[in-house]
């Protein structure tokens, strides 16, 4: 290999000036943007000692708060991963009129603003809506209750788990599905034995995602809340609440607690694509040439 | 297993239509299905095998009109073109797969003697535990083989069972298949577009184009009958010179050749590279030559009769003429067909 000359970069493109501005670029923006309101966070939440950061947490309506947050992620999640399941199986494995449309629809709650979808949830729950007085005739509550911040929280994360499932689903196509079927194997033991084990990295990302988003939704729950203290404000709204009554160390310590699940559901993912990263191949390495020991001679 | 397909239809808004194909495959025996990429061949094998179904036409196995036996209980053995393996079960999971999931209840210890039956079968006894992606495609080939086989199927299907090999691995494996078929005697289907592998390995060969069978028969029979000039242009290198048919005979330039039975008109005349020499007097169509090419074992002639038709032939490597030389092209075997 010949040597280069000085000032000469090793490869097109890979000048050093032009790499350490960009990496330069990346990290300021990184440290600003992520890693010092993160700090900001835990420093403020001990900031009275942790005497008071306890109490805070200890709060009734703290408590209540964050029960409330785990009960709506406990039903949202679940929910929405069967969704998302069923809806990835049904686009990627089924060919049907509106498959384009459906894929689309899915994809909504991303664009549109969380806001808006409490406003819509207002309009055909709310008393003044669709199904307002058929609803209280029957004495269900849906608004400012617990269904209304689900359903909500709901449709905010609803494309979290067919979006990741999507992509992978189509490359694998249905090869795998139909060589289970042909060696005889029922529909459910197909989706156990082989859909599902070789999605569920991506399943679990979905659901990871879905997860921290359902328990961090503001603007649709705090529409169809009503934002009633000890009763219906989930961890997010009560954080907001707290910072209103000027109580800053208190707001932080149950932002920290939001932002500590956080850190928690990544190092899970993390650490449970690790355990498995040794066995299983991404199904995308194995759909391609074949790249891997010469062929020994029958 | 006899497998009887009764003009059997498939329709599709794309292009890999099956327009009424009827055919007999004997117990035993070893069918390709010829064709070009769209011709329905991987249709028809997908409808046999239950994974789609025909629209019209009944397809039997024996005397059992299997036409609507959904694939799990059809019981025929599949292996799919880029092989279908579980990735995430070992070779030997793989191939147990089929025993695991059966209505027939086996004990752990039978399958795991089947597998080690099988993985002999295949060759690959000490793989038993690695991954599909650790590997090699020809090995996957084989473990895909043994996992189909591993059900007891009454017929093997196989999907352009070596497209995605390197040539060498692909006639090792053609000529291993073929002893695996003769050993186990399994009545096997299988698609191909490579007409050479179905010359290779079949008993019979079904060509299709358009969805319809254009011809069948032995290897011997298509090579030396082909039934029209699609045929002899699919399964080799083919010249074909345009001719005008009077009277029984297919006039080029100025040469008849014979035409028995072919209504007069337009016509064309089909044939082999390695069917023509290149004189420098006497008879044969005038041509001059436009090229040589020079290949290890022989050289590829190029050249241009008078009334502008390109010719390639095929000539020892001592052929001593070169471009612009003045000579005849005497044709063996012409094959005289009605223009298309």
């Amino acid at each position: 290999m010949a040597h280069h000359g000085k000032g000469k970069p090793p490869r097109v493109g890979d000048h050093p000036l032009f790499r350490r501005a960009l990496l330069t670029f990346v990290l300021v923006l990184v440290g600003l943007m992520i890693v010092a309101p993160l700090v900001v966070i835990g420093v403020e939440a001990f900031s009275k000692g942790v005497a008071y950061f306890g109490a805070s947490i200890a709060d009734p309506d703290t408590r209540h708060a964050i029960m409330l947050t785990v009960i709506t992620a406990l039903i949202a999640v679940p929910v929405n991963t069967a969704f998302g399941v069923a809806a990835a199986w049904a686009i990627t494995k089924h060919d049907f009129p509106g498959k384009r449309l459906l894929t689309v629809i899915i994809e909504i709650p991303f664009s549109v603003s969380p806001i808006v979808a409490g406003v819509a949830y207002l309009f055909v729950f709310g008393l003044q809506g669709l199904f307002g007085h058929a609803l209280q005739a029957m004495e269900i509550k849906i608004l400012f209750a617990l269904p209304g911040i689900v359903l909500a929280s709901m449709f905010v994360t609803a494309p979290f788990v067919a979006r990741e499932l999507i992509p992978l689903m189509q490359a694998q196509g249905r090869d795998l599905e139909e060589a289970a079927t042909s060696l005889g194997a029922s529909g459910w033991r197909t989706f156990f034995s082989v859909t599902l084990p070789n999605i569920k990295w991506a399943l679990l990302y979905g659901v990871v995602l879905c997860n921290s988003r359902v328990m961090g939704e503001f603007g649709a729950v705090s529409v169809v809340s009503g934002n009633i203290r000890g009763q219906t404000n989930t961890l997010p709204l009560h954080i907001e609440l707290l910072y209103h009554d000027y109580n800053a160390a208190g707001s932080f310590a149950a932002a920290s607690i939001l932002a500590g699940l956080a850190i928690v559901t990544l190092v899970v993912k993390v650490a449970l694509e690790r355990q498995g990263a040794g066995r299983i191949q991404r199904p995308s390495a194995l759909a391609g040439a074949d790249t891997v020991t010469p062929e020994v001679k029958p | 297993m006899k497998i009887r397909l009764d003009n059997v239809v498939k329709e599709f808004e794309t292009f890999r239509a099956v327009h009424g194909v009827s055919l007999d495959i004997d117990s035993g025996e070893l069918v390709a299905l010829l064709g070009p990429s769209g011709s329905g061949k991987t249709t028809i094998l997908r409808m046999v095998a239950g994974l789609e179904y025909a629209d019209a036409g009944a397809i039997y196995f024996g005397d059992e009109n299997a036409t609507d036996i959904p694939v799990r209980e059809r019981g025929v053995g599949f292996v799919f073109q880029h092989y279908a393996l579980f990735p995430h079960m070992t070779v030997g999971e793989n191939i147990a797969f089929g025993m695991k999931v059966s209505k027939i209840k086996r004990s752990p210890q039978a399958i795991a003697a089947r597998v080690k039956e099988l993985l002999d079968l295949v060759q690959l006894s000490g793989l038993k535990d690695r991954f599909p992606g650790q590997i090699s495609g020809g090995q996957r080939q084989r473990v895909a083989l043994a996992r189909a086989l591993a059900v007891d199927p009454r017929v093997l299907l196989l999907d352009e069972p070596f497209g995605a090999l390197d040539a060498n691995v692909r006639r090792d494996l053609r000529r291993w298949l073929r002893k695996i078929h003769d050993e186990l005697g399994i009545t096997t289907l299988f698609v191909t577009h490579d007409q050479e592998e179905a010359l290779d390995l079949a008993d019979r060969v079904v060509i299709l184009n358009k969805g319809k069978i254009v011809q069948e028969g032995t290897p011997e029979t298509v090579c030396r009958s082909p039934a029209d000039a699609f045929v002899m242009n699919f399964l080799g290198d083919a010249n074909r010179l345009e001719a005008e048919i009077r009277g029984g005979k297919a006039h080029v330039d100025g040469i008849a050749f014979e035409a028995d039975g072919i209504a007069d008109g337009s016509g064309q005349i089909l044939f082999r590279p390695a069917d023509v020499t290149w004189r420098e007097d006497g008879q044969g169509i005038a041509a001059s030559i436009v090229r040589v090419i020079d290949r290890p074992d022989s050289r590829r002639v190029l050249a241009m009769t008078r009334s502008g038709q390109a010719v390639e032939f095929d000539t020892a490597p001592e052929f001593p003429h070169r471009r612009g030389d003045a000579g005849f092209l005497d044709i063996r075997r012409p094959r005289v067909y009605a223009a298309a």
